[in-house]
C-alpha cells in the first residue's frame, strides 16, 4: 500500500538546512497498523506528513496505491488527501461552528457528494462510532475521546486507502484513550491500513507492527503480538 | 460559479460569518453607510433638482424681466435721476434688433409693487385683487395653464379693448358660490364690468404673483388705469438655446439706446434674469449631484477596504479551519471561492440595507416637505442605473478587495496551519 524508498527531507532555517530524514526505507501492506514511535525531534512527524501529502521530500520516491507521489501541485494534492487519505489529530481539529454531523460531512462536501447522500453516510459513520444521538452537538458539547471519535469518523468518511493519526490519543486519559484505540483496531480489523504516530509505548503496543525513528533514520521495525483490546 | 447556487455553499458562508457576529455587523455598517450617503445625497440632490424646476415651471425657464428705474448718469443733455419709462412701442425694436428672443409680452399691474389693486365686485362679495394688463403672448411665455372651458386675452379682446378678464383660483372662490361656472358670468372692476372669460392654474415660483391675481386686455387696462403707451415692465423668453445673459444685455443695450440712458449707466433699467437664475440653479445641482457622486464612491470605497480588512484579519484568525479543511481535501480554488463569497455577499447585503434605509430616508424627508411649497424640495429619486451602478461597483470592489484575503488564505500550508502548538 505505501512504499517508500530512500526518502530524504530536509529543512532550510536561514543559511543552515536541517537534515531531517536520512534515507527512509519503508513499506506497509494493505491492512497493516502500524505504530511510528521516536522522541521529538526524530523525524517521525516529518515522516507522517510527507506520506499525508501535507509535505513534500527533496529525494527518493514515495508510492500510495502504486501511485508515485511527488511534486504535486496544491490541487492536486488536495484532491489526492480527499480520496486516499484520512487524518485523525492529537487536537481533533475539528471545526467548532459545525455540529458533529456536519463536521463528518465536509470530506464528502468537498468530493462533490450529493447532500442527501453525504448526509445519510456521515450519520451511518457517526452511527459506527457510536455517537449518532451525539450528530447534532457542536464540538464544544462532546467530551475529549467524543471528539477524537467524531474525527475518526470524519477521517473514515471518504473510504480512505489509509488513515494517518498523529499522536490520537495524545489529548485523551488513558481510559478515553483505550476507547479510541479500541476503535481504531476495530477499523483495522474491517481491513483499513493505518498509521499510528505515537511516543507512548502502551499505545504502540495496541499495533501490529513498531517502527522507530531516531535522528531521522528507522532503528528499528519489528512485528508485534497485538494488545487486543 | 456552481458554487453560487449550492446550499452548501451558503451554509458554509453563514456559519462563518455568523462566527463573528458583532465584528460582520460593524464591518457591514462601513459599506452600508457608503451606499446609504450616496443614494441620499444624489436623492436630495434630484430632488432639489425636481423642486427648483416645479418652482420655475410657472415660468419658460429661459425668461427674463425688464423695467425702467432712475438714470444715474446724465446723458446726451438728459440730467441724472430722470425716471425711464418703458414704453409699448419697444416690443417691436427689440424684436427687430435682438433676434434671439421668442416671446415678449408688455405687462403692467396695479396692486403690486406698492399701487393699490383693483376693487372686484361681484353681487354680495367684494375683494380687492392685483390686476395685470396683458398682451396674448403672455400665456406663452408664462406656463400657468388656462383651465378648460376658458380661454386666455386673445388678439381680438385687444383690437376691440374687450373688458374680458382671465382669474385666478382664489379670485373664483371668493367671489363664486361652490360649484358655480364662472365662465361667461361677470364682476366688476373698479365698477366697470368685465366677463370672465378663463381661470388661471397659479403656480408658485416667479416671485410675486398668486392665485388671486387678475388678467384683463393690455388696452382694456390702458383704459381702466389711464396708463398710455406706459409699460410697468417687459417679459420675454428667449429661444431654448439661446444665451440668456448675453440675450440680457442685448435688450437693455437696445433699450438704453432707445432711451437715450447712458451705456454705463446701471441703474437706468433694472432686470431680473430667471434664466440666470435657473442656470445657476441648474449648476448649483449639477455640482451637488457630482459632489454626492464622489463622496458617495470613497466612502462606498472606504467601507469595501475595511471588508478587505476585516476578511484578511479573519483568514488569520482562521487559519487553522483553512488547514483542516485543506487536509479533508478542499482545493485551493474551493478556498478561495469561499472567501470571495463571502466579501461580495457582505458587501452585497450591506448595500441592499443601505440602499433600503436610504430610500426610507428619502421617502420621509419627501413626505415630511410634501406641504412646505416654498422649500424647493419634490420627489426625490435615484435613478435605477445609478443604483445598479453602485451594485455593480460594490460587487467588483468587494470581488477586488476579496482578492487580498483570498490569497492569503491560498498561501496558507495545512501542515503549518495543523502544526500543534
Amino acid at each position: 500500500m505505501i512504499n517508500i524508498k530512500d526518502l530524504h527531507k530536509s529543512y532550510k532555517m536561514g543559511s543552515n538546512s536541517l537534515h531531517v530524514l536520512k534515507g527512509i526505507n519503508f513499506s506497509v501492506k494493505e491492512g497493516e497498523l502500524v505504530a511510528i514511535m521516536g522522541s521529538s525531534g526524530s523525524g517521525k512527524s516529518t515522516l507522517l506528513n510527507i506520506i499525508g501529502m501535507l509535505d513534500n521530500y527533496d529525494k527518493g520516491s514515495y508510492e500510495l496505491d502504486d501511485i508515485l507521489i511527488k511534486d504535486l501541485n496544491e490541487t492536486k494534492a488536495a484532491n489526492y488527501r480527499n480520496k486516499f487519505l484520512g487524518f485523525v489529530f492529537q487536537s481533533f481539529n475539528l471545526i467548532n461552528y459545525k455540529s458533529a454531523v456536519d463536521n463528518v460531512i465536509l470530506p464528502l462536501y468537498y468530493q462533490g457528494i450529493k447532500r442527501k447522500e453525504r448526509e445519510k453516510t456521515a450519520l451511518d459513520y457517526l452511527d459506527n462510532v457510536g455517537l449518532k444521538n451525539w450528530a447534532s452537538h457542536l464540538p464544544s458539547e462532546l467530551s475529549g475521546g467524543q471528539k477524537q471519535r467524531v474525527a475518526i469518523a470524519r477521517a473514515m468518511v471518504s473510504k480512505p486507502k489509509v488513515l494517518l493519526a498523529d499522536e490520537p490519543t495524545g489529548a485523551l486519559d488513558s481510559n478515553t484513550s483505550s476507547e479510541v484505540m479500541s476503535l481504531i483496531q476495530k477499523i483495522n480489523n474491517s481491513g483499513k491500513t493505518i498509521l499510528v504516530v505515537t511516543h507512548e509505548e502502551d499505545i504502540a503496543k495496541m499495533c501490529k507492527r513498531i517502527v522507530k525513528l531516531k535522528d531521522g533514520v528507522i532503528v528499528e521495525d519489528k512485528k508485534i503480538k497485538q494488545k487486543v483490546l | 460559479m456552481k458554487e453560487l447556487f449550492e446550499k452548501d455553499t451558503w451554509q458554509e458562508i453563514f456559519g462563518s460569518i455568523s462566527k463573528n457576529r458583532v465584528r460582520t455587523v460593524i464591518t457591514m455598517i462601513g459599506v452600508l453607510w457608503g451606499i446609504f450617503i450616496y443614494i441620499t445625497l444624489s436623492g436630495t440632490a434630484k430632488g432639489l433638482d425636481n423642486g427648483f424646476e416645479k418652482a420655475f415651471a410657472s415660468i419658460s425657464s429661459n425668461s427674463l424681466f425688464v423695467w425702467g428705474q432712475y438714470t444715474s448718469l446724465p446723458y446726451k443733455g438728459y440730467k441724472a435721476r430722470r425716471g425711464i419709462r418703458l414704453k409699448v412701442g419697444d416690443v417691436e425694436i427689440i424684436k427687430k434688433r435682438v433676434p434671439e428672443i421668442e416671446f415678449i409680452a408688455p405687462r403692467n399691474v396695479r396692486g403690486v409693487f406698492g399701487s393699490s389693486g383693483g376693487n372686484v365686485v361681484r353681487g354680495s362679495k367684494t375683494g380687492t385683487y392685483a390686476i395685470y394688463g396683458e398682451y396674448p403672448e403672455y400665456i406663452k411665455i408664462a406656463t400657468s395653464k388656462v383651465y378648460d372651458g376658458g380661454r386666455f386675452i386673445n388678439e381680438n379682446d385687444m383690437t376691440f379693448s374687450r373688458k374680458v378678464c382671465v382669474i385666478g383660483e382664489r379670485t373664483l372662490k371668493e367671489l363664486f358660490e361652490k360649484g358655480e361656472k364662472p365662465i361667461g358670468k361677470f364682476i366688476s372692476i373698479n365698477s366697470i364690468t368685465f366677463k370672465v372669460i378663463g381661470v388661471h392654474k397659479f403656480v408658485q415660483g416667479g416671485g410675486f404673483g398668486d392665485d388671486g391675481d387678475i388678467y384683463i386686455p393690455f388696452v382694456t387696462f390702458k383704459d381702466l388705469f389711464n396708463s398710455g403707451d406706459n409699460v410697468g415692465f417687459f417679459m420675454m423668453s428667449a429661444y431654448k438655446d439661446a444665451d440668456v445673459v448675453k440675450v440680457e444685455k442685448e435688450v437693455k443695450s437696445v433699450l438704453k439706446d432707445i432711451h437715450n440712458i447712458n451705456p454705463d449707466d446701471e441703474e437706468g433699467l433694472g432686470a431680473f434674469n430667471l434664466g440666470k437664475v435657473f442656470n445657476d440653479t441648474l449648476n448649483f445641482v449639477n455640482g451637488l449631484s457630482f459632489l454626492s457622486l464622489i463622496v458617495g464612491l470613497v466612502t462606498i470605497l472606504a467601507g469595501v477596504i475595511g471588508i478587505g480588512n476585516i476578511l484578511l484579519i479573519s483568514v488569520n484568525e482562521r487559519t487553522k479551519e483553512i488547514g483542516i479543511r485543506r487536509a479533508l481535501g478542499a482545493t485551493p480554488r474551493q478556498v478561495r471561492n469561499q472567501i470571495l463569497i463571502e466579501s461580495i455577499f457582505l458587501t452585497l447585503i450591506a448595500g441592499i440595507i443601505g440602499i433600503i434605509l436610504a430610500t426610507i430616508v428619502l421617502f420621509s424627508i419627501n413626505y415630511g416637505t410634501k406641504d412646505l411649497t416654498d422649500f424647493p424640495y419634490t420627489n426625490p429619486t435615484v435613478p435605477l442605473r445609478f443604483i445598479f451602478g453602485a451594485l455593480f461597483l460594490m460587487i467588483s470592489l468587494g470581488c477586488l478587495i476579496g482578492m487580498i484575503p483570498a490569497q492569503k488564505a491560498l498561501k496558507i500550508r495545512p501542515i503549518e496551519a495543523l502544526r500543534e502548538e
